[in-house]
C-alpha cells in the first residue's frame, strides 16, 4: 500500500460529520500553524514540498502565492476553484463529498498564508448535492469557532462562501470563474493584469485547485520537507487520479507521483487492468483535453523508459510522443474503442463549451466538430484529416484563454498517432459504421531537437 | 512619478519609436503608422474594455524587453499588451502573425455570409478590407453557415446578427453610454448573440453610434439602409449646433438630399466625436448643417473611386474652409 494523505481517513465512518473528522485528527493543522507559523513561514513551508497545482496546468503552488500583490489596505482574495469540469475527471467531487473537512481545513490554512479574510469555494452548478454537503461542514466549522472572527484567539479573521456555477466548463477557467464570481458573463478575462494583481473585484486573488488546498494540509502537518521526501524529481507528494474508461475497477485512486503507469493500469491495487482481457489501445492520462497516447507510447516512453505518473515523465518527449498529467483525468480506451468517434466527441463538448468570445476558439471548435463528424459518419476525405490539421494549428496559441488549445490539442495528437485509423474511415466509409479499426501500428518517433 | 512619464524604445517591423510607459503595442504602431499596423476588428480606443477578442492584431514578440530579453512564447495580441523597453516586434514580418492572421480572417468568415453585393455596408467594411488584404478567394467551409432574423432594435436601427464577427464594440458602447445593461450578449460560443432583453428597444441619445463602432454590416441604419451605396454618395464634413454632442458630423450627400449622417472617423477608422440621435437621424436637412467641405477619404478607399473634385458643390453657401 502506498502512503495516502488526502485518502487517508476516507473510509471512516462518519468521516464527513465534524466531530468524526476532528477525531481522526482534523484541524490540527489549523492548531499548529495558527500558534507557531506566521503566514510567511506557512508559504515557505508549500514552497519546500514542492506541492504543484492539481488542476491541470502543474504551476508551482508556493510560488504562486508569492506572486500575489499585497498593497496596504486593499484586501486579498482566496478562491477555490470547484468547477471541476474536465471530462474524465471527478477527484474533487470524491474529495468533497466524502470528506469535505479537509477542504475547508486547507481553506483556512491557505487563506492564513496569503492574508485573505473572505474566502470562496467555486462549486459547479451540477454538484449542487456536494454543495450542500460543503454548506453543511462549513456550517459546523463556524459553529465551533474554525471560521468567523479571531480564530483559535490568533487574531486571525476567516469568511468562508461557497458560489455555485451554473454549468459551464469555461468557468473553471480562473480569470473566467472570476468574473462568474462578480455576477457577470463567465468570459476569461485579458491577462495581464494576472488574478494575483487584479482578480476578483479587481483585488489581488489567488486560485487553487480543490485538491491544491486540501494538500496544504498535509504539509503542515507532516513538513514541507516530508511531503517533498514522497514522490519523484519535481513531482512530489501523493495525486488523486480519477481512473475510467476500459478498466476492471473505474474510481478515484491515491497514489504517490512516479509509481509506473503500468503498474497503476494493470495492478489489482489500482485500476485491476483492462476489461474482458481486451488489449490496451490508447489512453488519455490527465482528462479529454490532453493529448491522447497511443499503447505503445502509455508504458514506455520513446525514449525506451518507463513512464511514470508524475508530470516529466507524462510528458516526456513533448507533444509528439508525450501528453501532460494535467488534472489526473485517467481514461482508458481498449481496443474495440474508435479514436475518431472519441475524437468527435471531444470536439462536440469544446464546440458547446467555447465562451465564443474570441474568434479561432468560437468558429474553429465548431469547424473541426463538424468536420470529425463527417469523418466518423463515412463522409470525409482525405483532404479532410489535412484540413483538421490546419484548423487545429491555427487555434492553438492564438486565443484569450487555454480552452483552445484544449480544443486543439486532443484533435492533432489523435491525427498525430492514429492518423491511419482516420484514413480508414475515408477508404472504408462503410465498415467504419460496423466495426473498430482496433490497434494502430507503431511509429518509430525520431528523437526531437532539444 | 518620474517613472510615469520615462519613454519606452519599441521596435516594430525594424522601425524604432518612443513611446510613453503603458502604450500597447498597437496604439505603438499606430504611432508609427503605415504598414507597420496590425489590423484591429474589435479594438477600439474609446471605448474602455475592448480589444483582445478578434486576434487579427496577433504580432510576435521577437524580443521582450532589455531587462528580459526573451522573445515571448505565443503570438499576443497588440491592442491588449504593453510595450516594454527595447521591446521587438514582428508584424508583417513575421511568418507565424501572417500565417495565424490569415488563420483568424478565415474563423472571421466562416460563418460571415460572403453576400457583399448586397450587403449595406460593403465599400466601409472592415472585414471586407480585411478579408481582401489576408484572406482567401475561397473558403475551406463546406456546411451551413448560422442564420439569424432581422431584429429592430428600436426605430432607427436594425440588427443583424448572421453578419456579426462578435467584436463586442457594441456591447462596450451601450455600456458606457447607459448605466444599465440593456444590450449584451446571450447565449455562448458560435451560438453567442447580440441583444437586448426580449428585442427591447435601445433608449438613450447616443445609441446611434453602435452603427458606426459596427465594423461589419450587422448594426445599420434604417433611416439609410439600402438607400444607395455608400460609393455613390459624397461625404461633407458638416457641424451643427448642437445641445447634446459636439454636432461634429459627416453627411453622405446624393446631389443635394442628405443620405445618412455619421460620426467622423480617423485613420484608424474610430470615430472622433460621438454624435447624437437628433443629429444621426433626424436632421437630413441641409439648412440644418453648416458644411465645412469634402470628406478626406483615403485613396485606396472603393468610397473615393474618383467622383467628386476637391472644391465644394455649388448649393452650399455656408461653405467654410477653415
Amino acid at each position: 500500500m502506498s502512503k495516502k494523505l488526502l485518502l487517508e481517513h476516507i473510509d471512516v465512518e462518519g468521516i464527513r460529520s465534524y466531530e468524526v473528522y476532528r477525531k481522526q485528527g482534523g484541524y490540527q493543522a489549523v492548531e499548529k500553524a495558527l500558534k507557531t507559523l506566521s503566514p510567511d513561514d506557512l508559504v515557505e513551508e508549500v514552497k519546500k514540498s514542492g506541492l504543484r497545482g492539481r488542476g491541470g496546468a502543474g504551476f508551482p503552488t508556493g510560488m504562486k502565492w508569492s506572486f500575489l500583490a499585497k498593497p496596504d489596505g486593499v484586501p486579498r482574495h482566496l478562491l477555490c476553484n470547484a468547477d471541476e469540469s474536465e471530462p474524465g475527471t471527478f477527484k474533487d467531487r470524491y474529495l468533497m463529498e466524502k470528506i469535505p473537512h479537509l477542504l475547508i481545513e486547507g481553506m483556512i490554512l491557505s487563506s492564513y498564508a496569503l492574508g485573505a479574510n473572505q474566502s470562496y469555494i467555486y462549486i459547479r452548478g451540477e454538484y449542487m448535492f456536494v454543495m450542500r454537503i460543503v454548506e453543511q461542514a462549513i456550517a459546523e466549522a463556524y459553529a465551533n469557532g474554525w471560521l468567523g472572527k479571531n480564530i483559535m484567539g490568533s487574531g486571525f479573521d476567516l469568511d468562508l462562501a461557497i458560489t455555485p456555477g451554473a454549468g459551464a466548463y469555461i468557468c473553471g477557467e480562473e480569470t473566467a470563474l472570476i468574473e462568474s464570481l462578480e455576477g457577470k458573463r463567465g468570459n476569461p478575462r485579458m491577462k495581464p493584469p494576472f488574478p494575483a494583481v487584479k482578480g476578483l473585484w479587481q483585488r489581488p486573488t489567488v486560485v487553487n485547485n480543490v485538491e491544491t488546498i486540501a494538500a496544504v494540509v498535509p504539509i503542515v502537518n507532516h513538513g514541507g520537507d516530508a511531503y517533498a521526501a514522497i514522490g519523484i524529481g519535481r513531482s512530489t507528494g501523493t495525486k488523486l487520479i480519477s481512473a475510467s474508461g476500459n478498466i476492471n475497477k473505474p474510481g478515484v485512486y491515491e497514489i504517490e507521483l512516479g509509481l509506473p503507469v503500468e503498474e497503476f493500469i494493470y495492478s489489482e491495487e489500482y485500476c485491476g487492468g483492462i476489461k474482458n482481457g481486451k488489449r490496451l489501445k490508447a489512453l488519455i492520462p490527465g482528462g479529454s483535453s490532453v493529448p491522447v497516447l497511443p499503447h505503445y507510447l502509455v508504458c514506455k516512453t520513446a525514449a525506451g523508459e518507463d513512464r511514470l505518473m508524475s508530470y516529466e515523465s507524462l510528458a516526456d518527449g513533448g507533444f509528439a510522443t508525450g501528453s501532460m498529467l494535467g488534472s489526473g483525468g485517467f481514461i482508458v480506451y481498449d481496443e474495440d474503442q474508435c479514436m475518431v468517434r472519441n475524437t468527435w466527441n471531444f470536439s462536440r463538448f469544446y464546440h458547446h463549451e467555447s465562451c465564443g468570445q474570441c474568434s479561432p476558439c468560437r468558429e474553429g471548435t465548431g469547424w473541426m466538430e463538424k468536420v470529425l463528424h463527417r469523418l466518423e459518419e463515412g463522409h470525409g476525405t482525405m483532404e479532410d484529416i489535412d484540413l483538421l490539421w490546419d484548423i487545429q494549428r491555427k487555434i492553438e496559441g492564438n486565443t484569450i484563454c487555454p480552452l483552445g488549445d484544449a480544443a486543439a490539442w486532443p484533435v492533432a495528437a489523435a491525427i498525430r498517432h492514429f492518423r491511419e485509423e482516420f484514413e480508414w474511415h475515408v477508404r472504408q466509409p462503410k465498415l467504419c459504421l460496423e466495426r473498430n479499426y482496433g490497434l494502430v501500428t507503431e511509429k518509430k518517433f525520431e528523437a526531437q531537437p532539444a | 512619478m518620474s517613472e510615469n512619464s520615462e519613454k519606452f524604445t519599441v521596435t516594430i517591423d525594424g522601425k524604432t519609436i518612443q513611446v510613453d510607459r503603458g502604450t500597447t503595442i498597437l496604439n505603438a504602431a499606430r504611432q508609427i503608422g503605415g504598414e507597420v499596423v496590425p489590423p484591429a476588428m474589435c479594438y477600439y480606443s474609446s471605448l474602455k474594455g475592448s480589444g483582445g477578442k478578434c486576434r487579427t492584431c496577433l504580432v510576435e514578440v521577437s524580443k521582450g524587453s532589455e531587462k528580459d530579453p526573451r522573445p515571448m512564447p505565443k503570438l499576443v495580441a497588440s491592442c491588449s499588451t504593453t510595450v516594454m523597453d527595447g521591446m521587438e516586434v514582428k508584424n508583417k514580418t513575421s511568418e507565424r502573425v501572417v500565417d495565424a492572421r490569415g488563420g483568424v480572417v478565415e474563423f472571421l468568415l466562416l460563418n460571415h455570409p460572403l453576400d457583399c453585393p448586397v450587403c449595406d455596408q460593403a465599400g466601409e467594411c472592415k472585414l471586407q478590407d480585411l478579408a481582401f488584404e489576408h484572406g482567401h478567394s475561397k473558403t475551406r467551409y463546406e456546411f451551413q453557415r448560422r442564420e439569424f432574423d432581422k431584429i429592430d432594435i428600436g426605430p432607427y436601427i436594425q440588427l443583424h446578427m448572421t453578419r456579426c464577427i462578435m467584436c463586442y464594440r457594441c456591447v462596450h458602447t451601450a455600456n458606457q453610454l447607459t448605466d444599465k445593461r440593456e444590450h449584451g450578449v446571450l447565449h455562448r460560443g458560435d451560438a453567442a448573440e447580440i441583444g437586448t432583453f426580449i428585442e427591447k428597444s435601445l433608449e438613450n441619445d447616443f445609441i446611434g453610434n453602435v452603427i458606426d463602432v459596427c465594423p461589419v454590416g450587422a448594426l445599420t441604419d434604417k433611416t439609410f439602409r439600402f438607400r444607395s451605396r455608400v460609393w455613390y454618395t459624397k461625404p461633407m464634413d458638416a457641424s451643427c449646433e448642437c445641445s447634446k454632442c459636439s454636432g461634429k458630423a459627416v453627411l453622405w450627400m446624393i446631389g443635394n438630399d442628405i443620405a445618412r449622417v455619421t460620426g467622423r472617423k480617423d485613420e484608424n477608422g474610430e470615430v472622433t466625436d460621438f454624435i447624437c440621435n437628433e443629429c444621426r437621424f433626424d436632421k437630413k436637412e441641409l439648412s440644418q448643417w453648416k458644411v465645412e467641405g469634402p470628406r478626406k477619404i483615403e485613396r485606396s478607399s472603393v468610397i473615393s473611386a474618383g467622383h467628386y473634385e476637391q472644391e465644394a458643390p455649388a448649393h452650399t453657401p455656408l461653405l467654410n474652409k477653415a
